[in-house]
């Protein structure tokens, strides 16, 4: 595969053969390197290849091999003549992340630090088969998929305030919920409020370092030592299956001998299945938003009993996985077309009209938690990430070896030792399951984060230190 | 090896014992394998024939669950599934497997396939025996079955091999 150098952290593998466009890869020559090892620029080639695809296809710095299009991929598509993947958005619809700030002392958290943890890791619903202890008939999950978090607002599990400061107020307009099958609600309605398994975390953490005093003022990070919440979750069983369900229509009707991966089905954007899709997407984005916010809503019941006083602030809450309409300049020209993410953070600076009031001034924020052990960070977006990405970045470390690799060569006393080491507390159902997820698992969070900061497809404003960790 | 040859040779009992035991332990390790894949599961599941494969994919998706350990056998669940071909048909298997996880906490141990085919239909009747997830406490979930690098075909030994990749 030839790949040549544009400019610094900037690698392109020209058009050639079936591909429409070229892909670009946002990535410091270490990362590449390690990129370069599985199936990652396949797949970004694939996706190169598929129908009304524009400009390019962007690979970002914690890019690793998925299926059918590869994690930290970024496609846009024109909408007369594009398609709409569900497999370049993935099974988890709205899988994202949400960024809650209190004003905890650090020392005073400290004081209660086990206590809190031990009883997140009782009461916070999470791992496999777990049923979230929230009891919702099927009337209500069709509000929920119709209106988001104005359905949460209304019942009382969320404020004004957090209403305002989640991507679109947490209600993506045009979700229809009769284009969600009585499957995918059957799946999801029990599971509405819990954690799920796999990469999905609840972290509590503290601000360690501000590098943009300005910027994290407006977040209301403006000070070292404050206690910081981060939720990662999505859609729960609902949006694997509302994935699942559209993959099976789109191939029936439009089959996949062309296709490059029979995982990229598709359907034109402009046809009956392709509005569907979206419809029932945007339903299980809202349900998304909305488990993250029971969630948020179990946190606070819990954190309230050892600190009467304290509320915890919703920053923000972004997804990193879902498709929108959104307006990028295309060859000059400023047009509507439909953004896949899959494995990527909205990233848009000053001024854009999705950003919430609160921080059109700054660009919106962005979050990119580490793996365990490591530092999470936070991020603004920027006009440069309009201009380069589709308005985008990374939306993790990435992982750097398999599940596979990692039971192999990590054992669960090492890892206990290195959060020991770190003085990290973990709450997980297994210790077996979180070696899946051990830190050297992942690449290196920090070197992801520096290349979007060089790139300035994301600029750092502050990074936060994990104190203790519930793992899905 | 060569004591395995022996066991032709000369009708020893315990050199029979081991003769077996080693092609009973080639057949085992055969249902199977994991494959390296970095963000997801990847496995290959071998057969004599299609049902014979589609089974050895429900053990793969049993070991997933229950991440290399063993699930018991105390109930069992029964479906049917048709499509137009192979990978359709795997594909909605192991979703149905994930399903009855996520609805019922039904986690598979094993199953029963029978294929038929007719008018170029292939229907799977499916018997899965497994258990109460909440037996267990270090489960693994599966999001979803993929297409992704997914093939069914006939090898040169004309024995059946299938490759799947989960998302996990």
């Amino acid at each position: 595969m030839k790949i040549q150098k544009i400019s610094e952290n900037v690698y392109e593998i020209p058009k050639e053969g079936k591909m429409n466009v070229p892909v670009r890869i946002f990535a410091s020559e270490k990362i590449l390197k390690s990129i370069e090892k599985d199936k990652t620029l396949l797949q970004a080639k694939n996706m190169a290849e598929m129908p009304g695809v524009v400009k390019w296809v962007v690979v970002l710095p914690d890019a690793h091999q998925g299926y059918g299009a590869c994690i930290g991929g970024v496609s846009a598509y024109d909408l007369k003549k594009g398609v709409v993947s569900p497999g370049q958005t993935g099974y988890d619809i709205n899988c994202g992340v949400r960024l809650l700030v209190s004003d905890i002392k650090l020392v005073d958290f400290m004081k209660k630090r086990k206590d809190i943890m031990k009883s997140l890791g009782k009461d916070i619903p999470s791992g496999v088969g777990v049923k979230s202890g929230f009891s919702f008939s099927p009337k209500e999950i069709d509000l929920v998929l119709k209106n988001g978090v104005k359905w949460a607002f209304e019942k009382g599990f969320a404020t004004k305030e957090d209403v305002s400061n989640i991507e679109d107020e947490g209600c993506i307009a045009d979700a229809d919920y009769s284009k969600v099958s009585a499957r995918a609600k059957g799946r999801g309605m029990h599971q509405l409020g819990s954690l799920g398994a796999g990469n999905h975390f609840m972290e509590i953490g503290v601000v360690e370092e501000i590098y943009d005093k300005k910027t994290a003022k407006v977040f209301g990070i403006d000070c070292v030592g404050k206690v910081t919440f981060l939720i990662h979750s999505g859609s729960r069983g609902l949006g694997h299956q509302v994935a699942s369900d559209h993959i099976k229509k789109m191939e029936e009707e439009y089959g996949f001998d062309k296709l490059p991966d029979r995982e990229l089905a598709c359907a034109p954007i402009n046809s009956e299945l392709g509005r569907d899709y979206l419809s029932a997407m945007r339903g299980a984005a809202n349900f998304g938003f909305v488990n993250r916010q029971l969630l948020t809503f179990s946190l606070r019941e819990i954190i309230k009993k050892y600190f009467p006083k304290n509320s915890l602030d919703l920053v923000y809450d972004i997804a990193h996985n879902i498709i929108k309409i959104e307006k990028h300049n295309i060859n000059g020209k400023m047009q509507d077309v439909c953004v896949h993410r899959k494995g990527a953070t909205r990233s848009f600076g000053p001024g854009r009209l999705e950003i919430p009031l609160k921080y059109r001034k700054t660009g919106s924020p962005i979050f990119i938690p580490g793996s365990m052990g490591t530092y999470s960070y936070v991020l603004v977006g920027t006009k440069k990430a309009e201009e380069l990405t589709f308005g985008s970045t990374a939306h993790g470390a990435g992982r750097l070896i398999s599940r596979s690799e990692a039971a192999r060569t990590i054992t669960p006393a090492q890892l206990g030792k290195e959060l020991h080491d770190k003085d990290i507390i973990l709450e997980s159902g297994g210790l077996k399951g979180a070696v899946d997820e051990a830190p050297s698992a992942y690449k290196d969070v920090n070197e992801v984060v520096r290349v979007s900061h060089e790139l300035g497809i994301g600029k750092m404003v502050a990074r936060l230190k994990p104190l203790g960790v519930v793992k899905g | 090896m060569l004591r395995v040859i022996n066991a032709f040779k000369t009708s020893n009992e315990v050199e029979v014992k081991l003769f077996i035991e080693y092609f009973t332990n080639i057949n085992m390790a055969k249902k199977f394998e994991f494959l390296e894949h970095t963000g997801d599961v990847k496995f290959r599941a071998y057969g004599k024939n299609v049902g014979e494969v589609f089974q050895n994919c429900a053990l793969a998706v049993s070991s997933v669950f229950s991440r290399n350990g063993e699930i018991n056998e105390t109930g069992k669940k029964e479906f049917v599934l048709s499509e137009n071909n192979y990978e359709s048909l795997l594909y909605q298997f192991i979703e149905e497997l994930i399903y009855l996880f996520d609805v019922d906490a039904f986690v598979v141990s094993r199953a029963e396939v029978k294929l038929t085919e007719e008018n170029g239909k292939i229907t799977a009747y499916v018997l899965v025996y497994g258990d109460d997830a909440s037996n267990y406490s270090d489960l693994d979930a599966i999001k979803a079955p993929t297409y992704a690098e997914m093939y069914i075909k006939r090898l040169n030994n004309k024995k059946w091999e299938a490759q799947v990749v989960v998302d996990v």
